[in-house]
């Protein structure tokens, strides 16, 4: 497990993302660099967008999108604490392909004394061909539990 | 009034998977309501934002999707985008959310959507969707 100035960011993600909404999409770990982070989305009957269409959702890739940009933040910063997302943009460039994993990877390209701001992308196998953009700021939750973001 | 099995047929896989149903109708609007779960949990005790992003997102279609049949239109819907505004934390309790069709167009439709717990006046989350329209027939 993660401890404050030393971000492990292979260890922490099994942890973190085994519980609640990230082990129900049962997003895993899958890549990470100095100030980025890649889950796996795997393919799954019960997350699909459409009856009769193989292809994931819209909704757990903005799911995907957020954990990926949280580590990513914690990743940057070193630390783990506390964060909430503030604002989330995703576009949707093109559909996955049917019965494909997504992989989000997000980039935490700036960190203030209050907020993180994240850019990425998710793909299907090529990050050269993304199915969708994001962009993002999160919040850091003060320590008496004030903010001003809340996802 | 639109017909309540169309209200069923609005909602995804993943929406009915993750638990979200419509609740009521405000005249012609779906109302959808997600109960707090641990599929739903971020930080322990409040909403994860991938969460509270997709039940805004399910919203959003469909009410776009009852004001498609009221219009007596079937279409294929694609997302374009989605930009989500968190405003207050997602606390341990049902959450509700519904869409507005700002502009529905031939090819394309833009779609507000708020989420609330307690009062739809205090929303905890916005949303402010673009949704591409294909019509069934030359779907791929």
């Amino acid at each position: 497990m993660a401890t404050a100035g030393n971000f492990d960011t292979r260890a922490a993600t099994p942890f973190l993302t085994s519980r609640g909404h990230s082990g129900w999409l049962g997003l895993t770990y899958a890549q990470h660099g100095d100030d980025w982070v890649e889950l796996e989305l795997p393919w799954r009957e019960d997350l699909l967008g459409e009856e009769g269409r193989k292809v994931l959702a819209s909704g757990p890739i903005l799911s995907l999108m957020d954990m990926a940009s949280g580590l990513a933040i914690w990743k940057a910063m070193d630390a783990f604490q506390p964060i909430a997302t503030l604002d989330l943009r995703v576009d949707y460039v093109r559909p996955a392909r049917e019965r494909a994993s997504v992989f989000g990877r997000s980039q935490c390209y700036r960190v203030t004394r209050s907020a993180a701001f994240v850019r990425g992308l998710a793909h299907d196998g090529d990050p050269g061909d993304p199915v969708a953009h994001i962009q993002g700021v999160f919040m850091k939750i003060a320590v008496d539990g004030r903010s001003t973001g809340h996802g | 009034m639109v017909d309540e099995r169309h209200s069923l047929a609005a909602l995804t896989p993943y929406a009915r998977s993750l638990g979200i149903e419509v609740a009521h109708w405000e005249g012609d609007v779906p109302v959808l309501k997600v109960e707090f779960s641990d599929s739903v949990q971020g930080r322990p005790g409040a909403y994860h934002g991938g969460a509270t992003g997709g039940l805004l997102e399910t919203a959003g279609y469909a009410a776009l999707r009852a004001e498609l049949l009221r219009a007596g239109r079937d279409a294929v819907m694609k997302p374009i985008n989605i930009t989500v505004q968190y405003l207050a934390a997602g606390k341990v309790q049902a959450s509700h959310a519904r869409g507005r069709v700002t502009k529905l167009g031939r090819r394309s439709a833009n779609i507000t959507v708020e989420a609330w717990q307690d009062d739809p006046a205090r929303p905890i989350a916005t949303a402010v969707m673009n949704v591409l329209m294909a019509e069934r027939e030359s779907a791929d």
